[in-house]
């Protein structure tokens, strides 16, 4: 391994370490309604907006209400979205005259950005207004992930035992105490570092080679940051951060990285604070730690040995370079993807679809967890909807009621996870399933083999996971799936939400029960090993089929050197 | 939820106004005024003309006398044929591991090089040269990648081979911060450089 790769390492995984704690405590400081930093300039602003809303700091909802709110306020997004890209035609701010997009891409673009996918059937840079761009998707990008993290907020106080607090109140918060100042810091960074951020035209440049190249640009920088901050990863341009206007060098492709994980790796470390359990939060930073880190390693090797085919011809150099850009180096590569598949952006550096097989089993299984971090909130949730499901199992196992954070775990909270958990890979099994069965589904399989069905397979996985990036050569913009990705975007996204909502309704109307030595602990190596091994178990069990078809049998076939025509 | 609605309607007006229109002003406005270049694009100019975007890589492949960059899987938009670095397109080949195509493609760049370029052997090419990047737009080769195209290019240009070499030793790009990624040469710089080289008396911003 090269001391370039080493030190990237060291700083995105050092750096969400170290950065964890202080912006957890940040978090919960503001989560709270205690004195922060930024009190002094942003309370005004807010208090003028809540006053418009007629809603006060400390009000409270339930979580039908809290759903209901989150629902219905997406809903506006969506339509807002729907509305504006159908028009774009004759809207402002449009130097190239894109004209109106059609009915079926404007539904999958504002499906998939509205519930924070960012899932892409098109490319910005020839598609894409200005004021599409930023007036509709990076809005959407910054609004969605803070009403997903607003969700997750609502879920926490209620383990906790608080009322579960307002959506309104928390949506705003979100965005004026963390996405927004946060997006402004990393933007800046990002044009001092070569992103374009301008509202001029595209340029248009004659080459030494005597030919014109027409060269997009765009109020760029601005739109990386909240892209990653968010765990968006919609792209600017078609081939997102792996466009040199988007991620011009190791340096942003750095900060893109840790941009994705600050606030969720932060949002576990404030899930302690709330419940009063920190060895519980950084038990669980355990568990999605470890399997960061084997996303990680099962990405960067295989990549470094490359492809064996290409190999036998006898190049210098070994390593997977193919959809690869030079200037982030391998170690950059891989951990930024890791970090796309494990925080659920969905931006990517490189092309999905011309990884090797094991690469892909790991960018796979971040998706099919989903908890690895995840996104702000959204991942913390999926996280403990394994938590309950592992206590329920050492339960039985042990023949004792099972017990989480002093409240007895019955029949409803385990029925209600289990839905949210179920739904998962129903959406991605049965969308697979369906899309090899017919033939507007098979039109769009780009790659010959099994690597044809991984493309599918992809494609329904990214979109219940919320999480976006795609094996680019699938036929995204076909109607077949326009339509469907748009609908598994929607249901993967509200029903595990709304599910996990009322289960922390559920405890908190129980009452407590205090802690005996015959408790079971949640705050211990046993049970790190133990979550581990569930989330390993379920997932199997649930996916190991689909894996041996796809991936699996595609790197038995790339060791035998078989080449599909 | 009449209510709830009007609220999810005000909330969306008013965080509207201050996410889409707001921060985007700012950030354009900061950019403009701190990192103007940067900003615009970071444009490259030769005896006055826009000849490039420093961060984009260029087709040299339809010339013999520049050195080429990788390849570009980027597909004309009308057409849907490749057109090598087209901005308004980025992507990659996407094609699978096992994909006939991918080795079809890389056997035909390997003996495209081999071809052209005097006294080449295929161990000599770095597997990056003949693989295509992931946005099609990718500015960057390796040393190597570089020095290997030397014979050809003092073939075509007449400047000596030491000459040359030297040359490309200049436009090494080092490690950000001497730690972060590869080191690597920015083909368009090299090629300007290699202009200003054959045409003295042309100063590049």
């Amino acid at each position: 391994m090269s001391i370039s790769t080493m030190a990237t390492w060291v700083v995105v995984i050092g750096g969400l370490l170290i950065l964890c704690k202080p912006m957890g405590i940040y978090l919960y400081r503001v989560f709270t309604f205690q004195p922060t930093v930024l009190d002094r300039p942003l309370r005004p602003v807010e208090n003028g907006i809540f006053r418009l809303l007629h809603v006060t700091r400390d009000s409270n909802m339930s979580a039908v209400e809290y759903g209901l709110a989150f629902v219905l306020t997406n809903m506006v997004w969506g339509i807002m979205a729907y509305t504006l890209l159908r028009i774009q035609g004759i809207l402002p701010f449009n130097p190239e005259h894109f004209g109106n997009l059609n009915a079926g891409l404007s539904f999958n673009t504002a499906a998939s950005f509205v519930t924070n996918t960012n899932w892409q059937a098109y490319s910005g840079e020839n598609t894409m207004s200005y004021f599409s761009q930023f007036a509709v998707l990076q809005f959407l990008q910054f609004v969605t992930p803070a009403s997903g993290a607003a969700a997750g907020l609502a879920f926490v106080r209620g383990l906790s035992g608080r009322q579960l607090g307002n959506f309104f109140v928390d949506l705003t918060l979100v965005l004026t105490r963390v996405l927004l100042p946060l997006s402004i810091l990393f933007g800046l960074a990002f044009v001092a570092l070569g992103v374009p951020d301008t509202l001029a035209p595209y340029l248009h440049v004659h080459t030494l080679a005597g030919q014109t190249q027409i060269i997009p640009r765009g109020p760029i920088a601005g739109w990386e940051a909240i892209e990653h901050l968010g765990q968006n990863g919609g792209g600017f341009t078609g081939a997102n951060s792996a466009n040199p206007l988007e991620n011009p060098s190791a340096l942003t492709n750095i900060l893109q990285s840790i941009a994705m994980g600050l606030v969720p790796v932060a949002f576990f470390y404030m899930f302690g604070l709330f419940t009063g359990r920190k060895r519980l939060a950084w038990t669980l930073i355990a568990v999605a730690g470890t399997i960061f880190l084997a996303m990680l390693a099962m990405i960067y090797f295989p990549e470094m040995a490359g492809n064996p085919i290409i190999n036998a011809l006898g190049l210098s150099g070994h390593a997977n370079m193919v959809g690869k850009e030079l200037r982030f180096g391998m170690g950059g590569t891989s951990i930024f993807e890791t970090s796309t598949m494990a925080f659920t952006t969905g931006s990517v550096v490189s092309a999905h679809d011309s990884f090797l097989p094991i690469p892909s089993l790991a960018m796979f299984l971040g998706m099919f967890l989903n908890m690895v971090f995840g996104g702000k909130g959204v991942g913390l949730l999926n996280m403990l909807m394994f938590v309950i499901l592992t206590i329920f199992l050492m339960g039985l196992m042990v023949g004792r009621t099972p017990e989480f954070l002093g409240k007895k775990i019955e029949a409803k909270e385990v029925s209600l996870t289990s839905v949210a958990f179920l739904l998962h890979p129903l959406l991605i099994l049965v969308g697979t399933a369906l899309a090899v069965a017919i033939p507007a589904g098979i039109a769009g399989v780009f790659n010959p083999g099994p690597h044809g069905l991984s493309e599918v397979l992809y494609g329904f996985t990214s979109a219940a996971a919320n999480n976006g990036s795609a094996m680019g050569g699938l036929g995204a913009s076909l109607p077949f799936y326009e339509v469907a990705l748009g609908i598994v975007v929607i249901l993967g996204r509200y029903a595990s939400i709304m599910a996990m909502l009322l289960v922390a309704e559920s405890l908190l109307q129980k009452k407590a029960v205090p802690q005996t030595s015959g408790t079971m602990r949640t705050d211990t190596p046993l049970f790190w090993g133990v979550l581990l091994g569930s989330i390993v178990i379920l997932n199997a069990l649930t996916f190991f089929p689909v894996m041996a078809l796809g991936p699996l049998a595609e790197h038995y076939l790339l060791m035998a050197h078989h080449v599909f025509g | 939820m009449l209510l709830t609605l009007k609220r999810a309607v005000v909330v969306t007006v008013l965080l509207w106004i201050i996410l889409a229109f707001g921060f985007t002003f700012v950030m354009v406005g900061l950019g403009q005024v701190f990192f103007p270049y940067q900003a615009n694009g970071s444009i490259v100019t030769l005896k006055g003309r826009t000849i490039a975007a420093r961060h984009v890589g260029q087709n040299f492949g339809n010339t013999l006398q520049y050195f080429w960059g990788r390849p570009s899987a980027t597909v004309s938009l009308t057409t849907g044929k490749r057109e090598p670095d087209n901005a308004l397109n980025s992507g990659a080949s996407n094609y699978g591991p096992t994909n006939a195509l991918l080795l079809q493609d890389i056997r035909r760049r390997i003996h495209h090089y081999l071809n052209t370029t005097p006294g080449l052997s295929i161990h000599q090419i770095p597997v990056s040269l003949v693989a295509s990047s992931g946005s099609g737009l990718d500015p960057d080769i390796t040393v190597a990648s570089a020095l290997i195209q030397v014979p050809r290019v003092a073939k075509y240009t007449g400047l000596s081979q030491s000459r040359l070499r030297q040359l490309v030793l200049s436009k090494v790009l080092p490690p950000d911060l001497g730690l972060f990624g590869p080191a690597r040469i920015n083909v368009v710089l090299l090629n300007v450089a290699l202009y200003q080289l054959l045409h003295p008396q042309s100063p590049a911003e």
